[in-house]
């Protein structure tokens, strides 16, 4: 079983994580804490499984990792699961990530944490690997992603183009101009 | 109202989605807790809005932040508000908040029933398989007693990827509810068998984590898995089944046998790491279950060995790091062909990898032997020097102990050396709990082994000296209520003595080592123990003035503790000094030191003091009229040194529990009305099995009167009354730390210019030169050295060896007709436990998940779906309730015979297998089946078995056939055994 997944950066921000036994959010982010300290201080060269976390698990769990440039994929898993496949499966997660964000980096996980959830959720369910096939998991992403945008339809395209502007790179002041002002301005319209 | 709705929509893209707020945050790095506060209150205010897409933007900002480590359990209802949404969007971002947020006791989750229940039953598979992945986080009991019939019901869905999930889904229902289990077990084996890949992996997954907590209840499973082995290539779903015949094995040694030769072919052909790696894991679980007797036992050690030492030599650590893994494991059972790896192991100690240098450090153990034990330990004491982090240092130091005390010392030639280690180890930085195992070690050594009590008290009396002269640390403060207690028990020499009073008493002061020392008593009263000892020793040579000269010692020393802020010490101090005065008063009545005793009682009563004393009276008062012309003090020294006697010994871990309660003692009446009385009730035994000796039980008798609160509340006005007194001296003052008091080690002469040399090094070097001498004399010694080799299993060691090792006491004391056993059993609070079912028993009927559909009508498009389903395959539940299911059972049977004949020899095996299951699975049922009401169960199981006669009348003809069959396969198998066998091999299906 995983017990967690966790992904954070050189600094120890939390970009995604997945506990599939229950914390409360304080013990969550100790969790990140401890083990970014444990995984942080590790040279590269070193091997990729770590015992010793004492807030997660206990002598049967262990955690391993993979360093991607400013990223941090941690698993804590149990005895049941292979090491060795655990860490095929993060290069899976990985590589699936990049398809599915086109070279991906950290700011695409910090803006659409969500997206990356949702190939987690593909790769993984409730601690149990569940799908370790990428095409698969493209595959099921894509029809997804297909069906969200379906219901979106029309409605969806003013949205995607204010933020699109919002996204632009904008001067400062331009972009903390109060937007919300002018839909009040609308309203006063009598239709 | 398009108009409403458009005008909703241009509205809404201006409120803040996900990516102004993470923007936003990064913004605002300074004052970012106050930003995310304002965002809340935005969050808030949205949630309140009627737009569902607001909504859904709300919860999908509270999901980032939660991951931020705020609390958002206060949206729970909104989230369900959204999670309830028909648009698959919303959905999404619901489900995804939920699997974030809920756990199993959130508040409301009976709310989200209905509403998942339409989701599982939804046409599109990916709001279905979207439920199955939230639900997996934060399926409650009831939710999982509630859903478990639809979930079940999808594992037969039409399509794989709801199949999949619904599998893997299962194994939280179960946990969560086992009743599910076994009515749901004949479906989850019928899906070992899908044609999809992915849910035959999910199936193998499932019922690998089942299994591996009871593994015994699957073992019927074993063909179904041999034959997924030797047919699949999905390497995932091989580790798994692999792993789980390294567990199975265990308890049925014959599947060991039988998969060896697979896994043996596999680890030569397979070019995968993980899968080589896992093979050769359960290859080594089987030779552990079956020690000796198959045919290449040794040869198949070997192989492992061999391929393990490939994978330690790789330069890549993850392999290394395995390859030391699965050693320790082979470990256990075949040190021998490890210890042919010792360079491997001991060169690993060098890695820069911590992981790496932890598992060689676990290694060691088995690889010690009495020749290069002094070796390996001067190796890690060095590490230890070196060594970073408190982890690391703190791994080094347990193993370090525990391959010295391992098998009562079994290694351990020369015990001056290891003092002199522990000595070492404890003028090293560790931590505190460090201490008290070192202190435990030697207060152990010191009861244990009674040739070097001279030596370990000398040791520590040098310890003692150097907590008096700088401030101990940490580690040293725990062992110094251990030195103090050897120091004072064992030493017999004068000197030693003399010079450890005044130590013992500076120890005692608060300055020495911070007012909460706990070894401060145990130092004064050592100091006491000690001043007796010494003044016998001077008493019978005569020598008055010596015992003058130390009763003047001790009384010097102990005074400044007479008014020590520690109650235990204050006391001792006061015991101490008391008697200390009593001696000197008979020996010197007017002597200046007792006009500062405070307790000092007129002189001339002081016999009738003495009379008062109850025991002492008699015998002291024979002594005074007979012998005061002989001894100085008129017998009073022999009778203070008689309060110290007797020996203590070694205390079995578990004799405590062992002492049977005397028949006229009540334990559940109360000694004392008294409230105050229990309180101070003691908690004895609570640390055994950590060590024979936990601490030194040098006070007997409670010191204080004061109930704890009382005590704290005293040492509380005591203290505020030195904090407002100006007068008087503060203790924290900064003290300088000094090191030159530390006496320097010896160097040993052979050894030229050796920078780190230590103290404990001169046993090793002795130790090398008398082998060197002892290599010349060899030959002539050489049948002896034969000889012995047979007595002991260790090719190593020297018989001389063995002829100067001291004796060490074994085992502890047992009361009377105890036998030292571990028969305690560890209850764990696991889920697990409640899934120990006997998954071969026939289902019953009210355990059936069926009638639960009745209750809780489903929505039309769940209808549909299950009528599809029904027909194409049937389900489960269905096929339970159906009594007359003569087709089926052939079928069954037939589908049985062909695994049987492809595997025949394992299907026999596991018929004997299950043979034992089955006999100890009716026995234990009742107590194992925790969940289920034992009555009902019971009766349950009467009907049953009458059941089975009536039937296996009828069936007597058909079983005789079958018997006669397989009977020609298995001549070893009795009759019995096999009517039980195919009861299970057939299993569901036979009895309802």
């Amino acid at each position: 079983m995983i017990k967690a997944i966790l992904v954070f950066n050189n600094h120890g921000k939390p970009r995604l994580s997945k506990f599939y036994q229950y914390f409360n959010e304080d013990m969550q982010q100790q969790i990140i804490k401890e083990t970014f300290q444990l995984v942080s201080k590790r040279d590269d060269n070193v091997c990729n499984f770590l015992e010793g976390g004492s807030l997660i698990g206990g002598s049967d769990y262990k955690l391993i990792y993979r360093h991607y440039a400013t990223l941090y994929f941690v698993f804590c898993v149990d005895s049941s699961e292979s090491e060795l496949g655990i860490l095929d499966l993060i290069q899976v997660f990985v590589e699936t990530l990049d398809k599915c964000f086109e070279n991906v980096c950290e700011l695409d996980l910090i803006f659409h944490a969500d997206a990356a959830h949702q190939v987690l959720d593909e790769l993984v369910m409730g601690g149990m690997v569940l799908q370790t096939n990428m095409a698969d998991i493209l595959c099921r992403l894509h029809e997804q992603n297909k069906m969200q945008k379906a219901e979106a339809g029309i409605s969806a395209a003013p949205a995607r183009a204010v933020s699109a502007v919002k996204s632009m790179n904008l001067p400062q002041q331009l972009r903390d101009m109060r937007l919300p002002d002018l839909p009040q301005a609308i309203k006063d319209l009598k239709f | 109202m398009a108009l409403k709705k458009v005008k909703g929509n241009f509205e809404r893209m201006f409120d803040k989605n996900l990516t102004d707020l993470v923007r936003g945050i990064r913004n605002n790095k300074d004052n970012e807790a106050k930003y995310i506060a304002q965002c809340m209150e935005e969050i808030k205010v949205e949630l309140r809005q009627d737009n569902i897409g607001v909504k859904a933007n709300a919860v999908a900002k509270l999901t980032y932040l939660q991951m931020l480590g705020y609390d958002i359990s206060w949206a729970i209802f909104n989230i369900i508000e959204v999670m309830s949404s028909n648009k698959f969007t919303f959905k999404r971002i619901g489900y995804l908040a939920a699997s974030q947020s809920f756990h199993a006791d959130s508040e409301l989750l009976m709310l989200t029933t209905n509403m998942i229940r339409k989701d599982l039953n939804a046409q599109n598979q990916y709001e279905a398989g979207l439920a199955l992945s939230g639900l997996s986080c934060f399926i409650s009991h009831d939710l999982a007693r509630d859903l478990a019939n639809d979930i079940m019901t999808l594992m037969s869905s039409t399509k794989p990827y709801l199949r999949m999930k619904a599998v893997l889904m299962m194994y939280k229902v179960f946990l969560r509810y086992p009743e599910a289990l076994r009515p749901a077990f004949p479906k989850l084996k019928e899906k070992l068998e899908d044609p999809d890949p992915g849910v035959q992996s999910a199936a193998v997954n499932v019922v690998c984590e089942l299994a591996r907590k009871n593994p015994k209840n699957y073992l019927s499973l074993a063909p179904v898995f041999f034959k997924l082995m030797t047919t699949s290539t999905n390497n995932w779903m091989l580790i798994k089944i692999i792993k789980l015949f390294g567990l199975m094995t265990q308890y049925e040694p014959d599947i060991g046998r039988k998969i060896t030769q697979s896994l043996i072919d596999l680890i030569c052909s397979t070019t995968a790491m993980s899968l080589l790696y896992e093979c050769i894991n359960t290859v080594i679980a089987v030779l552990i279950s079956i020690s000796s007797g198959m045919p290449g036992h040794a040869a198949s050690v070997q192989l492992c060995v061999q391929k393990l030492r490939i994978l330690i030599e790789d330069s890549d650590q993850n392999l290394k790091y395995l390859g030391l893994l699965a050693m320790s494991r082979i470990l256990k059972s075949h040190p021998k062909s490890v210890q042919a790896h010792k360079d491997l192991v001991l060169a690993c100690l060098d890695d820069k990898d911590e992981s790496i240098r932890l598992r060689a450090l676990g290694l060691l153990y088995g690889m010690v032997s009495k020749k290069n034990l002094m070796e390996i330990v001067k190796k890690l004491m060095m590490h230890m020097e070196r060594a970073e982090g408190t982890l690391y240092r703190d791994e080094l130091l347990t193993r370090m102990i525990e391959i010295c005390s391992q098998n009562n010392y079994q290694h351990v030639v020369d015990f001056e050396w290891y003092i002199t280690v522990l000595a070492e180890l404890t003028e090293m930085e560790t931590s505190a709990k460090h201490g008290c195992m070192i202190a435990a070690q030697l207060t152990e050594v010191g009861a244990r082994v009674a040739q070097t009590r001279g030596f370990a008290a000398r040791e520590c009396a040098a310890l003692c000296a150097r907590a008096a002269a700088s401030p101990p640390r940490a580690a040293s403060r725990e062992v110094l209520y251990a030195a103090a207690y050897v120091l004072s028990e064992y030493c017999t020499e004068e000197d030693v003595m003399r010079e450890s009073i005044s130590a013992l008493t500076l120890c005692a002061s608060a300055d020495a080592g911070g007012p909460h020392m706990r070894a401060r008593a145990v130092c004064v009263h050592a100091a006491l123990k000690l001043a007796a000892k010494l003044l016998r020793a001077f008493e019978l040579r005569g020598d008055r003035r010596s015992v003058i000269a130390v009763l003047h010692e001790i009384l010097a020393g102990v005074r400044p503790l007479l008014c020590s802020e520690d109650m235990e010490v204050q006391e001792r101090a006061h015991n101490t000094t008391a008697l200390m005065s009593l001696v000197l008063r008979r020996l010197q009545p007017a002597d200046p030191a007792l006009a500062d005793a405070p307790l000092e009682p007129p002189s001339d009563t002081l016999v009738d003091h003495e009379q008062s004393n109850g025991l002492e009276k008699n015998e002291n008062g024979e002594i005074n009229e007979e012998e005061s012309s002989k001894s100085l003090s008129g017998g009073l020294i022999e009778e203070i040194v008689s309060l110290f006697e007797g020996e203590l010994k070694p205390v079995a871990p578990k004799a405590q529990k062992k002492v049977p309660i005397p028949a006229d003692l009540d334990l559940n009446q109360w000694l004392s009305r008294d409230r105050w009385s229990s309180d101070s009730s003691s908690s004895e035994g609570e640390d055994e099995g950590t060590a024979l000796f936990t601490a030194p039980q040098v006070d007997a008798k409670p010191v204080t009167q004061f109930t704890p609160e009382e005590l704290q509340m005293l040492r509380e006005a005591r203290r505020q009354e030195q904090a407002n007194n100006p007068h008087y001296l503060k203790d924290d003052s900064p003290r300088s730390y000094q090191q030159d008091d530390i006496p320097i080690a010896e160097i040993a002469l052979e050894v030229p210019l050796q920078v780190q040399s230590k103290r404990s090094d001169k046993y090793l070097i002795t130790r090398e030169n008398s082998k060197k001498a002892k290599k010349e004399k060899r030959p002539s010694k050489k049948r002896k050295n034969k000889i012995e080799r047979h007595f002991s299993e260790s090719d190593s060691d020297d018989g001389a060896d063995r002829v100067g090792r001291p004796a060490v006491a074994e085992g502890g004391e047992l009361p009377d007709g105890a036998a030292p056993s571990d028969d305690e059993q560890s209850l764990h609070d696991d889920p697990h436990r409640a899934l120990d079912l006997d998954l071969d028993l026939p289902l019953r009927e009210e355990e059936l998940l069926s009638s639960r559909i009745q209750q809780y009508p489903l929505p039309e498009s769940g209808l549909l779906i299950k009528k599809k389903e029904s027909k194409k395959n049937k389900s489960s539940e269905k096929r339970s309730s159906e009594k007359s299911s003569h087709k089926k059972k052939v079928k069954n049977s037939k589908r049985n015979k062909e695994i049987d004949l492809m595997l025949p020899e394992i299907a026999n095996n596991n018929d004997l297998g299950d043979n034992l299951l089955i006999e100890t699975g009716e026995d234990n049922a009742p107590k194992n089946d925790l969940t289920i009401d034992d009555a009902s169960d019971k009766k349950q199981r009467e009907k049953l078995k009458t059941e089975k006669h009536k039937k296996s009348k009828k069936d007597v003809k058909d079983k005789d056939s079958k018997k006669k069959k397989t009977s020609k396969k298995d001549k070893h198998e009795t009759k019995i055994g096999y009517e039980e066998a195919l009861g299970i091999s057939t299993p569901s299906k036979e009895v309802i």
